[in-house]
């Protein structure tokens, strides 16, 4: 991280009618760092990227990419910016190549630089095979990574991806994943996405966004202090008591989920260790000690202090 | 570049209608109609009207029996029409339905741009549909001399005239995702335009306004070869309005989306 800022937006807010889609969200990104947006469906996620992206004028805010206004001064600005919508913006009717080409020309690129820039994108996004294909006859993984080869193919400094995985099959999740991270090493990137573990594997920070409004915002390893869960699924082959669990310090919560496997729900990492130091006094044999995800819903209940359930 | 993104967009437009069977329907279907048609025209003049002229020795000629005929006849107007409304369903009302409008409106282009290169385009295409009909009453020099000058002025009037109701097209195409409506939209409006002439007369002291807005009054001026700056002024205004209505509307869209 170079700690150079890249996008400034700051009390963005937007209104469709009487609804208020975004409700005053402010957010920085550096160059190199990738901020993760989450958030339940209509909790605004796409509203903010389409302000960020310059497609949609914020009620009341402003945007800075690179120290240039993205509202007034869009041209420039537009040009250091790709942006991959919620449905890949490609013409179904376009080959590959050509498409990109034609993305490269409208971002403003030199044509002299187009064709190596277009080989690149779609060596980077595993497109070099498909090339001259049509895109409505690719599969809609590949579709995705046309959409993303045309968000990076004008080498922006900010690459803006909404929902990047959403609709694909496992192995083009980890595809698209891996291009992200690769991505990181030159440029900033926003993604958006509904689902905490795919944000918790790609992002270095997070904004949480719940009903307009950002709930919270930091970096990633801060977040589950904040919702200040720990929970974990362990397995004993020799299972002390639940109410011997029960009484130990940090412990809140102990159930028997099964014969072997137990659910713990401890306040800190410390009762954490306690709990597996114990087990080796006392020869319980540990045999599986899994920590269980924070699902969505209970960070939204946590960080809302109960609002959102 | 300054315009590179409006000609990439008017490059695309222009190749992608030739990717899809659309146009290739629509340059196949209303040419053979027209053929049909012509070759009507054609008999006509050899068997009735040639033998008629020759007996009261009149000026007349197949440049005004056939040509001239041919190129105002409503079934060439109303696959015109037809042509812009298919063309309506697609410019920017397809864009906004597949979703690829925010790759317009995230790229450094302005919305005048993008309704310029879309315009343009497709302006392409229809340039090349009317040269194709156009070589139909050319053809006739293989066995006959033609008034060139008039053909000229008959062609150039329906150039500007598919020109101006395509302006009126990329409009319509503006307002609505659902290419029916815009179809449809395009339709009425070029029809009314050209209808404007037929109301003229019932009253009469707003009849030289009906006269001037109608879009037909001005092709048969042209069609009879007289080339009035009037009829240019028109054809150019009607263009310049239309196109900056769709910049306006795009620009609302981009605020509303």
């Amino acid at each position: 991280m170079t700690g150079e800022i890249l996008l400034k937006a700051q009390g963005l807010e937007r209104d469709y009618g009487d609804r208020k889609a975004l409700r005053g969200v402010s957010l920085e990104l550096a160059r190199g760092e990738v901020l993760g947006l989450l958030g339940p469906n209509g909790a605004g996620k796409t509203t903010t990227l389409s302000i960020l992206s310059g497609t949609l004028p914020p009620t009341a805010g402003s945007v800075r990419l690179n120290g240039a206004d993205l509202l007034d001064g869009g041209r420039a600005a537009k040009r250091d910016l790709g942006y991959l919508p919620e449905l890949p913006p490609v013409y179904p009717e376009m080959r590959v190549s050509a498409y990109l080409r034609y993305c490269a020309r409208l971002r403003g690129m030199e044509r002299a630089l187009i064709p190596a820039a277009v080989d690149e994108a779609m060596r980077r996004c595993g497109l070099t095979e498909v090339g001259s294909r049509l895109i409505g006859k690719l599969s809609k993984g590949f579709q995705q990574r046309v959409g993303i080869a045309q968000a990076i193919v004008h080498r922006p400094a900010l690459v803006i991806l909404d929902e990047p995985t959403v609709g694909l099959d496992p192995l083009q999740i980890r595809a698209v994943r891996a291009l992200i991270a690769e991505l990181r090493q030159e440029h900033g990137v926003i993604i958006s996405s509904h689902i905490l573990p795919e944000i918790q594997s790609l992002c270095d920070r997070v904004i949480i966004l719940y009903q307009g409004n950002a709930v919270y915002s930091g970096y990633l390893n801060e977040l589950n202090a904040v919702a200040d869960v720990q929970e974990f699924m362990v397995s004993f082959a020799q299972p002390p008591a639940i109410e011997r669990l029960q009484t130990l310090a940090g412990v809140e919560q102990a159930e028997a989920l099964d014969s072997r496997r137990l659910r713990l729900l401890l306040s800190d990492q410390a009762a954490a260790e306690r709990v597996l130091q114990l087990a080796v006094r006392e020869g319980w044999g540990l045999r599986e000690w899994v920590p269980v995800q924070q699902s969505l819903e209970q960070l939204f209940v946590a960080l809302t202090h109960g609002e959102a359930a | 570049m300054r315009f590179d993104g409006m000609f990439a967009i008017a490059g695309r437009e222009f190749r992608s209608l030739f990717a899809s069977p659309l146009a290739w329907a629509l340059l196949a279907v209303t040419q053979f109609l027209l053929a049909w048609r012509f070759l009507q025209l054609v008999d006509e003049f050899q068997l009735y009207l040639e033998p008629l002229l020759v007996q009261v020795n009149s000026p007349l000629g197949v440049t005004d029996l056939v040509v001239a005929r041919f190129l105002g006849d409503p079934t060439l107007l109303m696959l015109l029409l037809l042509v812009l409304g298919v063309l309506a369903m697609r410019l920017i009302t397809e864009e906004r339905r597949s979703g690829t409008l925010q790759l317009l409106f995230s790229s450094p282009i302005t919305a005048t741009e993008i309704v310029l290169g879309k315009y343009l385009g497709a302006l392409g295409f229809v340039a090349v549909l009317l040269s194709l009909w156009v070589l139909m009453p050319l053809s006739l020099m293989l066995g006959t001399s033609l008034d060139l000058a008039r053909l000229a002025a008959a062609a150039v009037g329906l150039g500007l005239m598919a020109a101006a109701l395509l302006a009126a097209a990329t409009y319509i195409s503006c307002l609505t995702v659902q290419p029916g409506v815009a179809a449809v939209g395009t339709f009425g409006i070029g029809l009314l335009f050209m209808l404007f002439h037929y109301g003229a007369g019932a009253t009469a002291d707003n009849s030289a306004v009906f006269e001037y807005l109608s879009s037909l009054s001005h092709y048969d001026n042209l069609l009879t070869g007289s080339v009035q700056s009037s009829s240019l002024a028109y054809f150019a205004l009607l263009i310049i309005g239309f196109l900056a209505f769709a910049v306006r509307r795009l620009d609302a869209l981009r605020v509303q989306s």
